[in-house]
């Protein structure tokens, strides 16, 4: 593959249609600045700003894009809310969207047919994969994103963490419980 | 089309395995298709439709059988043919042949920003929605051959509009050529039960986000 791809690159150099200068920089882009830490970020504050929570589920593109720790966001950016009685979960059936800007390029498993297969119709066996349980009548509500609009999950804030700093709960936040697949660390987790 | 992309509700995939600790790209050749991919993307030769709509009508041998970023350079490939933006010639040579076409821009690297920048989908609407938040509606029993994002496993059935996403460009439309053609988009709600049988688990609760034309009164 790797010659193949060289191959199209080289033709589209050539053609000058493309500067491979500018492909490094995006490459470099998503291998170090374009990540769940951006993410993490977003939900910290959430945690520890009541108004700027307020906003962001209110208008998740212009929230992030305030607080200015991800670089660009464009539009579209929504986030839902995870409560005692409901677990939001993302999925992307059709292909594999996702909100790049806050979580970086989605992993290997979110693209994959066994979990855009199942994550519309079996959620909890999708969750009991990543070893997650919950109660048997919490409401599991799961966002397909069949267009542009792109979502992250804003999960519940783990017990054991009052007082602690934006930067020290943002260590709690793990990807997977941005997509919906996973649960913050507790406390403990990271002691 | 009703290809084997659209996959929810499928069975027989297995177990969902995360990889741990796993690199953004696993080979070089990955980060070069997604970069390619954005930055003929910026040269307005297609849209993010059409990319999709090319990958979805690989064979479904192929679209199963590859990963996802081979699966970007087949779909890649094919649009760089279609549009007549590199030759057949050229991709066995591995080298351009022919002078290129005019294209409306190149990125370089100034452009990064922007480049990394998600795309704008949202456009004036030109009628009010037709439904409201609230509302009953049945996703239509639809079967296009070409590309669609009303996923099958919802077509026949009712859900609830539960947000109004603004008006937004047409997937269906963009993928054939056919103009931006905006529609309003709705998050679509429906009850587990409803999609997967009464034997379902009745805490389940899934939305697609339709747009307008994807729906009718309930």
């Amino acid at each position: 593959m790797q010659l193949r791809v060289r191959a199209i690159e080289t033709i589209l150099t050539e053609k000058g249609y493309i500067d491979p200068a500018a492909l490094d920089l995006i490459i470099e882009a998503f291998e170090t600045r374009i990540g769940p830490h951006n993410g993490a970020r977003v939900v910290a504050r959430a945690w520890t700003d009541p108004a700027f929570r307020h906003r962001l589920i209110d208008d998740a593109s212009t929230a992030v894009a305030e607080l200015g720790v991800v670089g660009r966001v464009g539009d579209h950016l929504v986030a839902v809310e995870n409560t005692p009685k409901r677990h939001n979960m993302i999925v992307c059936t059709l292909c594999s969207c996702y909100p790049w800007e806050v979580l970086g390029l989605p992993p290997v498993w979110y693209k994959s047919a066994p979990y855009r297969s199942r994550a519309v119709s079996d959620p909890r066996g999708v969750l009991a994969d990543f070893g997650i349980t919950l109660a048997p009548d919490t409401e599991i509500r799961v966002w397909d994103s069949t267009a542009e609009t792109r979502f992250m999950v804003l999960p519940m804030r783990p017990a054991g963490t009052e007082g602690w700093s934006e930067e020290r709960l943002a260590g709690l936040v793990t990807r997977d419980c941005m997509i919906g697949t996973g649960l913050p660390k507790r406390p403990e987790e990271v002691a | 089309m009703n290809g084997v992309h659209d996959m929810g509700g499928m069975h027989g995939f297995g177990k969902v395995e995360p990889e741990p600790n796993e690199p953004v790209f696993h080979a070089a050749w990955e980060g070069r298709v997604l970069a390619m991919q954005r930055a003929i993307a910026y040269t307005g030769a297609w849209s993010i439709d059409l990319s999709r709509a090319a990958q979805e009508s690989l064979p479904a041998q192929v679209y199963l059988g590859v990963s996802y970023y081979k699966r970007w350079a087949l779909g890649l490939e094919q649009n760089l043919l279609g549009k007549g933006l590199i030759g057949a010639d050229e991709l066995a040579a591995g080298h351009s042949l022919h002078p290129g076409k005019p294209v409306d821009r190149i990125m370089t690297a100034a452009d990064i920003g922007a480049a990394l920048t998600r795309g704008k989908f949202g456009r004036s609407p030109t009628a009010t929605a037709r439904y409201t938040i609230g509302e009953s509606v049945r996703a239509k029993n639809i079967h296009p051959l070409t590309h669609t994002r009303l996923p099958r496993y919802v077509r026949g059935h009712v859900g609830v509009v539960e947000r109004i996403q603004g008006c937004h460009v047409f997937p269906d439309s963009v993928a054939i050529d056919a103009g931006e053609n905006p529609q309003w988009l709705y998050t679509v709600v429906f009850d587990g039960r409803d999609l997967w049988g009464e034997a379902s688990d009745s805490t389940v609760k899934v939305s697609v986000e339709a747009f307008e034309p994807y729906l009718e009164p309930a």
